[in-house]
């Protein structure tokens, strides 16, 4: 009952709050002189933004490097010795392996097939139907993609019915029933399928959205040149998505590195599965504050390169405006 | 998704005044496409069909025939293992403290990034690129790699464990992306309409209330649905400073129960089905906002 009560209150409140923070603020601003009004009306604004991602991100992310480099007391300096455990412990190397094949495979097929789902679509009458099936799991969370895939990896042992979709399906051709999820040499590539499923209707939204904009002209041109349709998509179509299809890469190499609800839900990490994100949790869920952030810290690492390239993407963009 | 584009492209493929002939063969060329399309459509949606189908049949069922058997007669359509998740302890309470995570986190977040966009996008101070550069940089910032600092943060001033933790880690996560686009749409509203309303006199407190904010109201429904459904659906921030807190969130219960049963976790099918259904009616009934909100995230991000 508290709970309801602070949260209608929140509700509420929050924006009154900022609304007599606007409206008294600018009062006095208004009553100071033209000059410091000028010097300090922006910050007076910007103020409550700055300051979250000042204590929730900037702040944290220096602390983090610094924690990196202490024990889990946190009493005491000790050098590298948090990452040497990284690189060197077995099981954290497992966790380095899988996030590097999901950094591979995820990336790669998300992409490639939602280019190839955009461009069929769009030959199709029924398209945007056919985009509401593949979209689908995009609003669905990774805890219930997690449960609806465990459905279709379901496995019993073999002669009894099989309850999971697919090993019933393989049954139909007489494959023995297969542990997907537990097996090491399919848990990997079934989480990964999962995760990319989740996804692929992302891509292909944003992909598609660039493909209306192609005028219909160069593609009858190419037509007129004698093209057939795949070197039209290889040699017109590709090549002017290519913007596209490299920001909806770097999101999607920034959402591989970042997994960690589908692996923690489906195998919480078991057979081999663990990716980065799951061990950096299950460290701080040891309280191995120190090990921990080091995992952070790699991960960070890993994403410096596509920091820069969005900061200057966007400065290339800000010269157009 | 615009149909008349469609098909005036499919048209073209087609040509103008072909013989009957001509027409079935193009139909039978076509052919491995529908094909193709058919299969994708069919694991993209089978998976999540099945599973809603799932969660009304008997549990017991579930465990021994799989979910197609009861596309034929006898049905047995029951709501057993929604009754079943329900009255696990702690369920129920979970749905209404997602709720109560969700809505103040995004009603947060929204107001005081539309705040600062509009500082961004309208008021020139030493130090704004320098500033907003960093916020674009933060957009890629992994949230792992914030969390023991912030969580440490909410051991030292008593927050740990509380809602109120889990809105404001929300809330400053969220902020960079949010002050990004939004300070790209104020940015694009036309300068004659801000100069005029200074001419007549209207401070900075009017223009921001009475043209900024309800001019921008389309890019904020976008941001609002997309910010809502990203708290909703959110396990890691929860599971981090509310893991074993009262207040759990839908989706962390869900997956404790996931983890934690082992075998004999058929009957969650229900729970899935209960926390993804706010995200699929959001879709299906806000599908253009909901579209629009991604691509506009992305294409410009």
């Amino acid at each position: 009952m508290d709970q309801i009560i602070t949260a209608a209150v929140a509700v509420v409140a929050v924006p009154l709050v900022l609304l007599g923070y606007i409206v008294l603020g600018e009062r006095v601003i208004e009553a100071l002189p033209d000059r410091l009004q000028v010097a300090i009306r922006p910050y007076f604004w910007a103020l409550p933004a700055i300051g979250f991602a000042t204590i929730f991100m900037i702040y944290p992310l220096v602390r983090t490097v610094i924690i990196s480099f202490r024990n889990s007391e946190d009493s005491d300096w000790i050098g590298f010795a948090n990452y040497k455990y990284f690189f060197t412990f077995p099981d954290t190397l497992t966790s380095l392996r899988n996030s590097l094949l999901w950094l591979i495979f995820y990336t790669s097929i998300s992409v490639i097939l939602g280019l190839v789902i955009a461009i069929l679509l769009d030959r199709v009458r029924y398209e945007s139907l056919a985009k509401i099936a593949i979209f689908l799991p995009v609003p669905i969370s990774a805890v219930a993609a997690s449960i609806i895939w465990k459905f279709m990896f379901d496995y019993q042992a073999p002669g009894t019915p099989q309850t999971g979709t697919l090993n019933a399906l393989i049954g139909t051709i007489g494959h023995e029933p297969v542990a997907w999820l537990i097996n090491s040499t399919t848990n990997n590539a079934a989480l990964i399928f999962v995760g990319i499923w989740t996804v692929t209707g992302f891509c292909m939204v944003i992909i598609s959205a660039s493909l209306k904009a192609i005028s219909t002209e160069v593609l009858e041109a190419a037509r007129m040149d004698g093209a057939n349709e795949f070197q039209i998509v290889r040699l017109v179509v590709t090549p002017l998505l290519w913007p596209t299809i490299t920001v909806v890469g770097t999101t999607m190499i920034i959402n591989a590195l970042k997994t960690f609800d589908i692996v923690y839900v489906m195998t919480n990490g078991a057979y081999d599965t663990d990716v980065i994100a799951t061990q950096m949790f299950s460290q701080l869920q040891h309280s191995h504050y120190g090990r921990a952030a080091a995992v952070g810290v790699v991960l960070f690492i890993a994403i410096v390169p596509l920091l820069v390239v969005n900061i200057r993407r966007f400065q290339q963009q800000e010269e157009q405006r | 998704m615009s149909a008349e584009q469609v098909t005036t492209r499919r048209e073209s493929a087609v040509g103008a005044g072909v013989s009957t002939l001509d027409r079935l063969g193009y139909r039978l060329q076509r052919l491995p496409l529908h094909l193709v399309i058919i299969i994708f459509c069919a694991i993209w949606l089978v998976p999540t069909v099945g599973m809603i189908i799932n969660s009304f049949r008997g549990v017991s069922d579930m465990g021994n025939s799989g979910w197609w058997t009861t596309l034929f007669p006898p049905h047995g359509f029951t709501l057993e293992s929604y009754q079943q998740v329900l009255a696990i302890e702690g369920v129920t309470p979970s749905i209404l403290y997602s709720v109560l995570i969700t809505i103040p986190a995004t009603v947060i977040q929204l107001a005081i990034a539309t705040m600062g966009a509009y500082a961004f996008a309208w008021m020139n101070f030493p130090g704004r690129n320098l500033f907003f550069i960093v916020i674009v940089g933060l957009m890629v910032v992994p949230i792992q790699m914030t969390l023991i600092p912030v969580l440490q943060f909410f051991q030292l001033i008593h927050l740990n464990g509380t809602i109120m933790a889990v809105w404001l880690a929300h809330s400053g996560y969220g902020l960079p992306f949010e002050v990004f686009l939004l300070r790209n749409y104020l940015g694009g509203l036309p300068r004659e309409i801000f100069e005029s309303a200074e001419v007549d006199g209207a401070g900075h407190s009017v223009r921001f209330l009475r043209i900024a904010v309800p001019m921008t109201i389309p890019a904020i429904a976008s941001l609002t649905i997309f910010v809502f459904l990203g708290i909703w659906n959110d396990l890691l921030v929860a599971l981090t400073f509310l893991g074993t807190s009262p207040y759990r969130p839908f989706t962390v219960v869900i997956t404790g129960l996931v983890t934690s049963l082992g075998g004999g976790w058929q009957f969650l099918t229900a729970a899935a089905v209960l926390q993804m259904a706010l995200p699929l009616a959001v879709f299906i009934f806000l599908q253009r906002y909901f579209v629009r909100g991604i691509t506009s995230g992305s294409v410009k991000g």
